[in-house]
């Protein structure tokens, strides 16, 4: 381009010479290369815009058109070759601890219904009310036929219910899966599993929640799906179960008692083998808690891990440990047994005249309170509270139960002399079966705190608190064994296993106040076998009454002892536990099986 | 040249281009195998859960005590007691007796007495 000189010389000359000013040319050229200057940047600036401008639109079309087929495309999940995710259940399942099955799950059907899909609502209802006989026909015909967009009809229904609904061909019926809670063994270990219902309820799903026992205590981590349907382990043997279920419900029936419950516990490592409470009920088919009444005679209560009941001279035991750990008695110090023993109003008798004075050993064997409250009025009441508080007599039992953990015991409100006497042979302090378990557990494993638990351990916990030293829970083995060879409980004996156990029986109190004359309930307490304990048993009977040498018999002797040997010898080949031939020889064994 | 050079790259962009079409068919044909396949997996899954089941159903102890009862005379068995158990030293050790003609069959040496033929079951 050529460039124009502002003061142009041809121009310069011409206005010199007609005597104009030259100044003006120079401002007219300026003027002219500002407005071409200014054109030129104008333009430039036009098409840098434009660039921007077509930049702006194709980014804002790529996203707009990227989202448009977002928008329109079906959505679904990403998949990777790489990564199989594992397909678990909704619910983990429970085994027992050898791996069979205690709950499972299984697909199944729910059935609802769309009233507004209805072709014949009349007839559907008819057609339903055939299949299900305890659907009311007038209330389902006014639901199907009135303004109801959707009803649920049943929640779980079988194959065969399914094709006959499907038969009726009603397009307003429809099928929804459904995951359902199975516990394939009924009524066995009810009361520990407790039992499963349904939650949020949708279409497609449904939540299942544990409303009880284990199924409760665990839901959340049941539920976990990071535990990859790995199954819950308990420490029960369903072998042991059944057999210990079908042992005590004999004994009921022999026995004539209104309800049982028993436990059978590993000495060492707390894990309940088998816990039976009867009457039983069957997880598939929970029933309802009561409203009204005793909740106690409700199928669902487990004796064993909920029922607080006074356990009566189980407890003589405990106090003959408290006074050997005093250092005030060995086990043959003499005893004064005279009766009855007084102390302001109240008496304390014992079941028969043992004379003037019995050894440690004999008041445990021949079961006398006169003797057992003087060991108490020796020891004092601090003595006592603390061992009982260490025994885990003052608190809930730990074990993973939610039920057992509401199950507080029940202990006197001042501890006075009289107090001390009575719980010295187990009146006036309630506790569970489950409780005295763990007690005994103590007693007979050298001394050892226990916690009871229904889930599988590895090994024993090594570091446990010691309650009694080693000497004395060997010296408390030696008197139950006594009792057992040549006292109470002289039933109690099953040639091999050497059983230890102390008996009990309590008169059952009154609503109103006072004590039953005729129900007791009446529990034997025992480890074996007594020469190396490794088990627990404690079986409680209620109000049981049995005819024999012509008399009407309740205590424990005649009714909880008889029914312990008999688990004892029909649990203890289950578990694998020889007999010890040494101490048995030419031993016959008769079953009681009714 | 140039032009072969030109050739050659044509050549391997639709190589390459139809390599990758190939590969991105495959791809998804697999995808589509790997679903289809979960889904089996959670067909056969979901039948094994049943079958467990039915199987521990059919295992609980109440029925199989009663099958044992009922059937008594052919299985004759009775609950596992005590004296059951038995102690190795009282099975007493079994005679051997060696025909001295013979030279003994090192095989069946421990059961010399019996016949080898009701051995295996």
């Amino acid at each position: 381009m050529m460039r124009t000189p502002l003061r142009p010389l041809a121009r310069i000359l011409d206005a010199r010479e007609k005597g104009e000013n030259p100044d003006v040319i120079e401002a007219e050229e300026r003027a002219i290369r500002n407005v071409k200057l200014q054109t030129r940047m104008r333009r430039r600036a036009e098409s840098r815009l434009m660039v921007l401008g077509i930049f702006f639109l194709v980014c804002f079309s790529v996203v707009g058109v990227r989202m448009s087929t977002l928008a329109a495309s079906e959505p679904h999940e990403p998949v990777s070759a790489a990564f199989i995710p594992q397909i678990a259940n909704q619910r983990a399942d429970i085994v027992d601890r050898n791996g069979e099955v205690l709950a499972t799950n299984l697909a199944t059907t729910a059935l609802y219904a769309q009233p507004s899909l209805m072709v014949d609502p009349k007839a559907a209802a008819v057609g339903l009310s055939k299949i299900f006989p305890d659907l009311e026909l007038d209330k389902l015909t006014k639901d199907l036929s009135g303004k109801r967009k959707f009803l649920w009809i049943r929640k779980k229904i079988s194959p065969e219910q399914q094709q006959l609904v499907h038969d009726l061909g009603e397009p307003g019926l429809l099928f929804g899966p459904r995951e359902m809670r199975l516990y394939p063994n009924g009524k066995l270990a009810a009361h520990i599993l407790g039992g499963a219902s349904f939650g949020k309820e949708g279409v497609n799903a449904a939540e299942v929640i544990g409303i009880a026992g284990v199924e409760r205590y665990f839901d959340e981590s049941l539920r976990d799906p990071s535990r990859e349907g790995k199954p819950l382990q308990l420490s029960i043997d369903l072998t042991a179960q059944s057999a210990m279920r079908e042992v005590l419900a004999g004994g009921v029936k022999l026995m004539n008692a209104k309800g049982a419950g028993a436990i059978l516990m590993d000495i060492h490592s707390g894990e309940i083998l088998s816990m039976v409470s009867l009457p039983d009920f069957d997880p598939n088919n929970r029933p309802r808690m009561l409203i009204k009444g005793d909740p106690s005679q409700s199928p669902l209560f487990n004796r064993a891990s909920q029922g607080v009941y006074e356990l009566g001279s189980t407890f003589k035991i405990f106090q003959a440990g408290i006074n050997l750990k005093e250092g005030l008695v060995n086990e043959n110090t003499m005893i004064d047994t005279r009766g009855p023993l007084r102390l302001g109003k109240f008496k304390i008798r014992d079941f028969h005249d043992f004379g003037k004075q019995l050894s440690v050993t004999d008041i445990i064997v021949k079961s006398s309170n006169i003797g057992t409250a003087r060991m108490a009025l020796a020891a004092g009441a601090s003595a006592q509270q603390q061992m009982l508080e260490k025994l885990g007599f003052f608190d809930t039992v730990p074990v993973e139960l939610g039920e057992a953990q509401k199950a507080r015991p029940l202990l006197p409100k001042r501890w006075s002399d009289i107090s001390m006497m009575t719980i010295s042979y187990g009146h006036g302090i309630a506790v569970t079966p489950l409780h005295l378990a763990a007690a005994y557990a103590t007693v007979g494993n050298g001394g050892y705190k226990v916690k009871p638990t229904v889930i599988k351990q590895v090994s024993v916990p090594e570091a446990r608190e010691q309650v009694i030293s080693e000497n004395i829970s060997k010296k408390l083995i030696k008197m139950l064994r006594a009792v057992v060879t040549n006292g109470t409980a002289s039933f109690g004996e099953v040639k091999g296993y050497e059983v230890a156990g102390k008996t009990g029986s309590a008169d059952k109190p009154k609503p109103s106040g006072g004590y039953h004359d005729d129900k007791v309930i009446s529990t034997f307490a025992s480890v074996f076998p007594a020469s190396n304990p490794k088990y627990v048993l404690v079986v409680t009977l209620d109000e049981p009454s049995i005819r024999a040498h012509g008399e009407e018999r309740r205590t424990a002797g005649w009714t909880a002892v008889p029914v312990s040997a008999e688990i004892v010898a029909r649990l203890m080949p289950i578990l694998g536990l020889r007999p010890n031939f040494a101490a048995a020889r030419n031993f016959k064994f008769v079953s009681v099986r009714d | 040249m140039k032009t072969f050079l030109y050739i050659i790259c044509c050549g391997a962009v639709i190589s390459v281009a139809y390599w990758a079409y190939k590969e991105n068919y495959r791809t998804q044909a697999s995808l589509r195998r790997v679903v289809d396949l979960q889904q089996k997996i959670a067909a056969q899954r979901e039948a094994i859960s049943v079958l467990k089941a039915e199987w521990a159903y059919l295992n609980r102890p109440e029925r199989l005590r009663d099958l044992v009862d009922l059937n008594y005379e052919m299985l004759g068995l009775i609950p596992l007691l005590p004296d059951h158990f038995a102690e190795v030293e009282s099975v007493p050790y079994p005679q051997i007796t060696v025909d001295v003609n013979k030279s003994p069959d090192p095989v069946f040496m421990s059961s010399a007495n019996r016949s080898p033929d009701k051995e295996t079951p």
